[in-house]
């Protein structure tokens, strides 16, 4: 398998990159996580109209440009260097991914179309319990009434739960866990916004009593339509998380050429240029893996189950580690506030957390090579 | 050289039919193995990564990997695969001259000569430029004095990469030639070295007199830093992420066995002296390892164990990402980007899973752990390797000086002031013995 990006992948990767140093500078990324709303609408409309983001990897009858996963990933990749404060994963990586893998066609064509031109914020809202991301303990119900049906629950942890005007949620129905779509302007619902550890993905609770919603798919397919949503969601985190990982290096780097003490730059010393080597070789290896995955994934590999915990375990480990020795490289000015250390820290250790935690995709991989997947006689 | 009228392949699929073309015409179970691996040498398919004039094709290394393949599918013997093909070939290609190619690089391919790496002493270790071997003008030849360590090989060696010191007189750097040393004279007294294992895979050779005709210089007198720099660079890149060079089967090497060189090649084959290397890449080997633990946490029925499954994902994870950093790194020399720092990356790598090989299967032995030899888990397998762990971030440039590498060399940091950088080698103090007499 090739993990080449093309020529045109990269000049798009570099384009992404120009825009969001000018839009999501740090001075901007200070500005908007200290809001509520976390996002500036003005951008985000750039990022639709402009340079197609939100409908990059949707299928140009939905509004979208029909590019692939692997043009997802580097957009990733890039907003996850950038910190970009926008509801993207929770718009396109959740939301979207989930409406695609349903494969309502209605619903397809009523809701993707508002993505992919920045007038819809969307998000899923499946999770209940913080321990766990699959759909086990579900005790949100749908009930039949009249042409759609009613909600009854609460779900936690939901992306940008507060401000998205389209809020996709798994209830229990008669035929099973299945997919509803509601308005954020729907009777019933209530939302709070909570406070985050990482200031830069906005995070809210929701009630819903007695909330309409359209079914989407047919009662009993979430479970499926979550696996393969969350699969892809699990590597589009990896790619974020090499973006912000490699930002890390960069800094310390950077930082370790120019602070000079004992009259020599820090860097010369082994302690610290030991620190950034193991640094890259955590980072390169985590790009390895977040590639893989993604043309993995690109590919509709039966690999990608595999490879897709692969991939978030060393991409957290790799964010963590280097967000954390970020700031030991930059010693006490990493530990201020004005200084950007603690924001890619903040992001490491919630994306470390967010979809399951290294511990726990290390099991599920265990539990994989142990059923005799990935590993060749 | 190479005397084939074909223009290099510049597909997998034309270097798979030009190399079964090869085997089809060529590869015959019942001519010698020494006329078999003659004519894989001239044939420009016993390394094809190397240059189309002296005995390869000049073909990047995912290519030269195809070939590899097709040798594999066919069950046909390589060129020996020692320290001669991995390290003095392509030393003496970048430097030596057009004579000393034609006299050293085709014997190493035919299994005329095994060779071995005369670098380290006991004095000088990832400060190799201080090393204090002695090779010293005496007519047209040298005469050798000092002592060598961690030599493999060194038993059956007809020839080593001698890196001595020439002249005292300068910095340390300035001071060392590298030669091509006979090793079958006197004067050379090799002794086995036996390591924390309990086994002798390593020698000490120590040198009284010994001679090297000046014409046996690669490269340039007081010139050996530049040439054991390629050295060493070939080394890091064979022993970490899988350089995809090798050749499933391959044949032995060197004046010890000449007369194996004369049976059939089926008889060869059939004999099970030929060196079956399981994979081309570390990775894929540990791949292989990997296979084993599983089957041993199901043996003891710990494959249930939270502690078990996360090492073997942590052993399996480290494992896949060596594989894909390589093969990351092969796609970029193609596209013709700088490979940067692939080779320690994969150096660093490999020291980690040898590492997190032993935590693993401790982790599934339990108090077994405890056991050796037959009464050990995996037959003493899991012991023995565990004992092995500490090896691979030593031997063949440290864990340390991989990681000054990345940081000087990919990273741009600055390197550690050298304060004895313009002192002579004889005002210095090196390792931990006496200065020598100069």
């Amino acid at each position: 398998m090739s993990m080449t990006f093309t020529e045109e992948q990269d000049e798009f990767r570099e384009s992404v990159r120009r825009f969001l140093e000018q839009k999501s500078s740090s001075a901007d990324v200070r500005r908007l996580m200290e809001t509520d709303e976390g996002y500036d609408p003005a951008v985000w409309q750039q990022m639709a109209g402009q340079l197609g983001l939100q409908g990059l990897a949707l299928a140009e009858e939905y509004g979208g440009s029909g590019y692939g996963f692997i043009e997802q990933i580097a957009v990733l990749e890039e907003m996850g260097r950038a910190l970009l404060c926008a509801p993207y994963f929770s718009t396109v990586v959740l939301a979207g991914t989930a409406l695609v893998q349903s494969g309502d066609d209605a619903a397809k064509r009523d809701l993707l179309p508002g993505i992919a031109d920045g007038s819809t914020i969307a998000t899923l809202a499946w999770v209940e319990n913080p321990a766990e991301w699959g759909t086990g303990s579900l005790s949100t119900t749908a009930k039949r009434s009249g042409d759609g049906y009613t909600i009854d629950g609460s779900k936690t942890l939901v992306l940008d739960g507060h401000t998205a005007s389209l809020i996709l949620v798994v209830a229990q129905a008669d035929g099973g866990p299945s997919l509803f779509a509601s308005g954020a302007s729907a009777s019933g619902l209530t939302r709070r916004k909570l406070e985050t550890l990482d200031m830069t993905r906005k995070v809210a609770a929701l009630e819903f009593a007695g909330t309409p919603a359209r079914l989407i798919a047919d009662e009993g397919a979430a479970a499926g339509i979550l696996e393969r949503t969350l699969r892809l969601a699990v590597v589009a985190l990896a790619a974020e998380q090499v973006g912000a990982a490699q930002k890390c290096l960069d800094m310390s780097v950077e930082y370790a050429k120019l602070r000079v003490q004992f009259g020599r730059p820090i860097g010369s010393f082994q302690a610290i240029k030991h620190k950034c080597a193991d640094m890259l070789l955590e980072v390169e290896s985590a790009r390895s893996a977040a590639y893989y995955a993604a043309w993995a994934a690109a590919g509709g590999s039966d690999e990608l189950p595999l490879v897709a915990s692969l991939a978030k375990v060393c991409c957290s480990d790799a964010l963590a580690s280097a967000a954390t020795e970020n700031i030991q490289i930059h010693g006490g000015i990493g530990f201020t506030w004005e200084h950007d250390a603690h924001l890619y820290y903040r992001r490491a250790k919630s994306a470390e957390q967010f979809l399951g935690s290294p511990f726990e995709h290390r099991d599920l991989l265990a539990q994989r090579l142990l059923a005799g997947e990935g590993v060749s006689p | 050289m190479t005397a084939t009228g074909e223009s290099a392949p510049t597909t997998g699929e034309a270097v798979r039919s030009q190399v079964r073309a090869f085997l089809d015409e060529n590869f015959d179970r019942d001519i010698s193995l020494r006329t078999w691996l003659e004519r894989v040498a001239d044939s420009g398919w016993a390394s094809p990564q190397w240059p189309a004039q002296w005995f390869g094709k000049g073909l990047p290394a995912d290519l030269a990997a195809v070939a590899f393949d097709e040798f594999r599918k066919a069950k046909a013997p390589g060129p020996p695969a020692g320290l001669g093909r991995m390290l003095a070939a392509p030393t003496i290609i970048a430097h030596g001259t057009d004579e000393q190619k034609q006299r050293f690089v085709r014997r190493i391919l035919t299994g005329a000569d095994a060779w071995c790496q005369l670098f380290s002493e006991p004095g000088a270790g990832s400060d190799l430029a201080s090393l204090q071997t002695r090779a010293e003008p005496d007519g047209d030849e040298c005469v050798v004095n000092g002592q060598k360590v961690w030599t493999s090989g060194a038993h059956g060696a007809d020839l080593g990469m001698l890196l001595a010191r020439t002249d005292v007189g300068v910095p340390k750097h300035r001071g060392l030639t590298c030669f091509a040393f006979e090793m079958d004279q006197p004067g050379v007294e090799v002794r086995p070295l036996k390591q924390m294992t309990g086994d002798a895979q390593f020698a000490e050779v120590f040198f009284t007199g010994a001679r090297v005709p000046a014409a046996n210089v690669i490269g340039d007198l007081n010139g050996g830093w530049r040439v054991a720099m390629t050295t060493l660079m070939n080394e890091r890149a064979g022993l970490g992420a899988g350089s995809g060079l090798g050749f499933p089967i391959s044949a032995p090497a060197g004046r010890r066995i000449q007369q194996q060189l004369e049976q059939p090649v089926g008889e060869f084959l059939a004999s099970g002296m030929s060196t079956t290397i399981a994979a081309a890449s570390a990775g894929a080997m540990v791949g292989g390892n990997m296979q084993l633990l599983l089957l041993l946490a199901k043996a003891r029925g710990r494959d249930g164990d939270g502690n078990v499954r996360q090492q073997i994902a942590r052993l399996y994870t480290l494992s896949q990402l060596n594989r894909w950093n390589g093969l990351r790194a092969r796609e970029a020399a193609q596209a013709g980007q700088r490979a940067g720092a692939a080779a320690s990356v994969g150096k660093l790598m490999a020291s980690h899973i040898a590492r997190q090989w032993r935590e693993t299967a401790m982790t599934i032995a339990g108090g077994d752990g405890m056991l050796a030899g037959p009464d050990g888990p995996l037959g003493g397998g899991v012991a023995r390797q565990s004992l092995f762990a500490p090896a691979p971030s030593i031997y063949g440039g440290s864990d340390q000086v991989q990681r000054n590498i990345i940081g000087e060399r990919v990273l741009g940091l600055p390197k550690d002031p050298d304060i004895f950088r313009d002192v002579p080698f004889r005002d210095l103090t090196a390792g931990t013995q006496p200065k020598p007499a100069s």
